[in-house]
């Protein structure tokens, strides 16, 4: 990829760009503490001069000595409640002269340019599309809003403690489903271009010029610095093993830890579940449906007529982890997990996914047959 | 799997004629509001829309002079005002969905049909299909068990298979401790023993209660069945009916998509365990 360079002080020219070519800018910020994904309308709002620091059940900023914007990895939220919002009107039922009448909810869709994702939110949104898209119910509120989606990735320059993008195979640097491509540096920005759209964009800007070699080698050594993880999920293979072990003493041993809040799963860029509601007005005259993110973690996520088909929080674990490691890749041909790791930060007892995976598959009478 | 012609948005159906069955049990008669044809295949459900209540996901019982019949017990928060309503009232449809019985692909082999309790409900319109289409099975076995007797929904219809229809019906009660004509006293399960049906040539069809269907599977072992004829029905927690919502996951299946008729060797590791 051909790649340009443009100085820090341009970077509100791709803003402009943005603008003037009819997006809303969708970039990450500080809020109460925390990388934040919101509405933009001036660089100045992007987290200048900060970094985070995630580990297990821990997360928090930090100021750095460098005056750089994208020195971070991943906040509890990127892209997923753009387009899978919390709460998504579905359709509103009335009592009419003709009768019960329903009618779809509009899709209230805006051209929205996202800055700032990474490898794995990238990974998580091809997910999200082959489950929302590409199923045998195509989502019109999801896909109406993805096909106006203007998508600026970051590669990253460094890892959190908690990031294993490397072991998922979706990171640290962006190589798919963008439309421009940056690299930060301390003076400035490589640019390159993944789409049509992308080249629409680049070519209104004027400020750039082509990338040198120094310039390139110093993107590629942050990526190497960033490709350098403590956490490492086995791979997919040996993940399909977790199935064969379904009463392993680890997953009480989690349950007794997990406190079954389902942060895990609202942090998640791929989780998916969702929940239904009914509600109507005073008269009886309107009604409404809404689909809600729901949580795997909940007792009412498995209830029916009177029974509730995972009652205990092992059970509720177990889904949650085969669901996202093994079973998924039945479903989708991958692993639900990007290896973005918010599900360990966001985590109030600082419960390892991975480490999980890891304990579990010990256990496995398939590994110890092999030792 | 047919289509469904109302996915997303609900249909409005006007319920035409409402039938108690036993004491909770009642059957709607609904006519939906669309010229459309309503193509569905025996063991699809509905998911029932009652205003500003919610939905709920009911088997399709049956289609009768162009009406949807669904047979419906009083249990939760959605069911129990639905079968309040009156003929001439609206609710909303959308369906069908998921995957029927595969009556087309085990043509020229013994039936045998399994079900307990309100299980005999999606169960019923494949029998009456099969029945209609005698000269293209083998035998019918058709197997119903319940608590007492009296909880038995439509005698008629059981009596007409076996009197007209060339079928064996073998009835079990439960929780009876009297003799009655007709019934043996103890599980369905046990019926097997008195069923006449070719083993290594049979398909079978079961809905009812995981721990029946459980215990037929271990009968039915005995008696040399082999998994590859068995089919269930089963029942998770729909909310969307179309694979979204994530509620009905049974390990990699959406029950709501992939089922809930599963042939049993497709769901097998994943049938019975507790919590999963």
């Amino acid at each position: 990829m051909t790649k340009h360079f443009f100085a820090r002080q341009h970077l509100n020219q791709l803003f402009n760009v943005l603008m003037d070519s009819g997006y809303q800018v969708v970039g990450p910020t500080v809020k109460d503490g925390a990388i934040v994904f919101t509405e933009l309308a001036r660089v100045e709002q992007l987290p200048w001069g900060w970094q985070e620091v995630a580990k297990p059940g821990h997360y928090h900023l930090t100021p750095s000595r460098k005056n750089l914007c994208f020195a971070w990895n991943t906040g509890p939220q990127a892209l997923k409640p753009w387009l899978f919002k919390p709460e998504q009107p579905l359709w509103q039922a009335e009592q009419t002269e003709q009768g019960l009448c329903f009618r779809q909810a509009p899709a209230k869709v805006t051209p929205i340019a996202v800055v700032g994702l990474r490898g794995c939110d990238l990974a998580a949104l091809k997910l999200q599309d082959q489950h929302f898209i590409h199923g045998p119910y195509p989502d019109p509120y999801y896909q109406a809003q993805r096909e106006q989606l203007f998508i600026i990735a970051v590669n990253c320059a460094q890892s959190a403690e908690t990031c294993f993008c490397v072991s998922t195979g979706d990171g640290p640097a962006a190589t798919h489903s963008f439309d421009l491509l940056l690299d930060e540096l301390e003076d400035g920005y490589l640019i390159g271009v993944g789409s049509e759209q992308g080249q629409a964009v680049f070519q209104q800007l004027t400020l750039g010029q082509q990338a040198t070699i120094d310039q390139l080698d110093i993107a590629q050594q942050q990526l190497a610095d960033a490709s350098q993880q403590q956490r490492h999920m086995p791979d997919e293979h040996s993940l399909l093993k977790l199935t064969e072990n379904l009463e392993h003493p680890q997953w009480q041993d989690v349950a007794d830890r997990c406190l079954a809040c389902g942060n895990c799963t609202l942090v998640c860029p791929t989780c998916f579940c969702s929940k239904q509601e009914s509600t109507s007005d005073i008269k009886l005259q309107q009604a409404e449906q809404v689909r809600l993110w729901d949580s795997c973690f909940s007792e009412q996520h498995g209830y029916i007529a009177g029974k509730l088909f995972r009652p205990e929080i092992r059970h509720r674990y177990r889904q949650w982890l085969l669901h996202k490691l093994a079973n998924w890749q039945q479903q989708y041909g991958r692993s639900g997990c990007v290896g973005c790791g918010r599900c360990i930060s966001w985590c109030p007892v600082g419960i390892d996914l991975v480490a999980e995976a890891q304990t579990l598959l010990e256990g496995s009478p398939h590994e110890s047959a092999h030792r | 799997m047919n289509q469904p012609i109302a996915s997303f948005v609900p249909l409005t159906a006007t319920l035409m004629d409402k039938h108690q069955e036993s004491p909770g049990i009642f059957t709607l008669h609904l006519a939906l509001n669309t010229s459309t044809p309503f193509n569905f295949s025996f063991g699809q459900f509905n998911m029932l829309y009652l205003f500003g209540v919610g939905e709920v996901a009911i088997s399709i019982m049956g289609w009768q002079n162009n009406l949807l019949l669904h047979t419906i017990r009083a249990v939760g928060r959605v069911t129990q005002p639905l079968v309040k309503l009156k003929p001439g009232d609206q609710l909303g449809l959308r369906g069908p969905f998921g995957c029927g019985w595969p009556l087309e692909h085990i043509k020229g082999k013994d039936i045998v049909f399994i079900t307990a309790g309100l299980g005999c409900a999606p169960v019923v319109a494949a029998i009456n299909h099969s029945v209609e289409n005698r000269q293209h099975y083998g035998r019918i076995v058709i197997l119903q068990g319940v608590k007492h007797h009296n909880d038995l929904l439509w005698q008629t219809q059981y009596d007409h298979w076996q009197n007209t229809g060339n079928c064996q019906v073998l009835l079990a009660a439960s929780e009876e401790y009297k003799h009655r004509y007709q019934w043996r006293l103890g599980m369905v399960t046990e019926l097997l023993d008195f069923a006449e049906f070719d083993a290594k040539h049979c398909a079978v069809l079961m809905c009812g209660p995981e721990i029946m269907m459980l215990a037929a599977l271990k009968q039915l072992a005995k008696h040399q069945v082999t998994d590859d004829a068995v089919y269930l029905s089963l029942e998770r927690n729909f909310q969307c009916g179309q694979a979204s919502c994530g509620h009905c996951q049974l390990g990699p299946f959406f029950v709501c998509k992939d089922g809930p008729v599963f042939h049993y060797p497709t769901v097998k590791p994943w049938f019975g365990l507790s919590g999963i």
